[in-house]
């Protein structure tokens, strides 16, 4: 069982809901969110185990190179460009199709492996936590979200994606069981959700809503969910303690009632897994 | 000698374009025929790398001078790699930036600006 949490904009407590529901329902952690992954600041684990990501990227022999520019033309990342005093390879933009170097009439092209980040492995109490790094100024999060993915064992799983709907978190839900949306009740909340939500439909995946700083009984989001028939697994109440809490690095879970509702929420998310 | 000028024009009467890698048409002017020839530029329509294509573009039209606002790393690059100097423009009209060129008016841009000028930032929050 795989559960994704997501939200259509940053800041929305995406990171707080995925930390916290891990806690208590005592699952395991994934922070996808490589561009800025903040799960550990909370969960705190003990970090036993760094492995560097690599993505391959050509390398081209000038000796071998006859300067014909067919590796240029097939790129469509625009990643080589081709100039009378040679080829020159921007490594940020390829995507490692390799099809430069199978369209090579020389063979002047090989493959070498360039870093682009790495991933942690540790413990916090009973869970697994794993996180994704990029390393700043790497424009592609795909390679690295992919490898943290294939590390994700049997145990129930939640993964922290990044906000918004790019590849990054296309690839971070590709195959999970149920998504957890996070927003906030305004009108910005609303619309990002809404793109949330069909980005979770077109890719079939059963989802529900949680309400990150809820004031009222019947806010908007409420009222949506109400009107499309969408699942709404809780709301987390807008309450000065949260901030304090995670302002000092805290999980919301140490204050009784933030922690009695993470509870019901992971109960209810329990029940989508048995009706499943 | 080729001269080319990001413009956002296809005449030589257009206003010069700030930007290199996003500008609309690429103006290039033959110092021997004396002759305008406006192309679009091709980084315009690519979603990764435009200042390369457009880089790209201008090495392959046989330019030997660039003049534009700004131009980004990647760019810049490309260009030093076929050789091809760029000047920075004043913003007017490409006849006027030739003019100013030829009669040696214009800085040459040896340090590229930072990448993505022109593009909208993207707003992040953190958690
Ligand atoms: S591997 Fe693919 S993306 Fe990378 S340079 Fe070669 S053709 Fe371009
Ligand atoms: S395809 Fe091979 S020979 Fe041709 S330019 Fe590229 S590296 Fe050189």
């Amino acid at each position: 069982m795989k559960i994704a949490v997501l939200s259509g904009k940053g800041g929305t407590g995406k990171t707080t809901v995925s930390t916290n529901l891990a806690k208590v329902m005592n699952w395991d952690y994934v922070d996808c969110d490589v561009e800025e992954p903040n799960g550990f600041i909370f969960l705190k684990p003990n970090v036993l185990k760094t492995k560097k990501v690599n993505v391959p990227i050509p390398k081209i022999d000038d000796e071998k190179c006859i300067n014909c520019k067919k590796c240029v033309e097939i790129c469509q990342f625009n990643a080589l460009a081709g100039t009378n005093t040679g080829i020159i390879l921007f490594e940020k933009l390829c995507h490692s199709c390799g099809a430069c170097e199978l369209v090579c009439p020389v063979d002047a092209i090989t493959e070498e492996e360039r870093s682009i980040g790495k991933i942690d492995i540790g413990q916090s109490e009973d869970i697994k936590c794993m996180r994704g790094v990029l390393d700043v100024g790497e424009p592609m999060a795909v390679p690295i979200i992919k490898e943290l993915k294939s590390l994700i064992d049997e145990k129930p799983t939640i993964i922290d994606c990044s906000p918004g709907s790019s590849c990054s978190v296309v690839s971070a839900i590709e195959g999970v069981d149920y998504a957890v949306l996070v927003t906030e009740p305004t009108a910005f909340g609303l619309h990002d959700l809404k793109i949330a939500v069909s980005l979770v439909k077109e890719m079939k995946i059963p989802f529900g809503v949680i309400i990150n700083r809820a004031e009222e009984e019947n806010d908007l989001i409420t009222r949506y969910c109400k009107e499309e028939g969408i699942y709404l697994l809780g709301k987390i109440a807008f309450d000065r303690k949260a901030a304090v809490l995670y302002s000092q690095g805290k999980l919301l879970i140490e204050d009784e009632v933030f922690r009695k509702g993470f509870e019901e929420i992971g109960r209810k998310i329990e029940g989508v897994k048995r009706c499943n | 000698m080729k001269i080319c000028i990001s413009s956002t024009g296809k005449e030589k009467n257009s206003i010069m374009d700030e930007r290199f890698g996003r500008c609309q048409y690429f103006v290039i002017f033959d110092t021997e025929t004396k002759e305008f020839k406006a192309l679009e530029n091709a980084g315009v329509t690519s979603a990764h790398g435009a200042g390369i294509a457009a880089g790209q573009q201008i090495v392959d039209e046989k330019v030997e001078v660039v003049i534009t606002g700004h131009m980004g790393p990647n760019a810049m690059k490309v260009l030093q790699g076929g050789n091809i100097k760029v000047y920075k423009g004043q913003g007017k009209a490409i006849e006027e930036e030739i003019r100013l060129f030829q009669e040696g008016k214009l800085e040459e841009i040896n340090q590229a600006g930072p990448a993505h000028f022109g593009m909208g930032n993207r707003a992040r929050g953190s958690w």
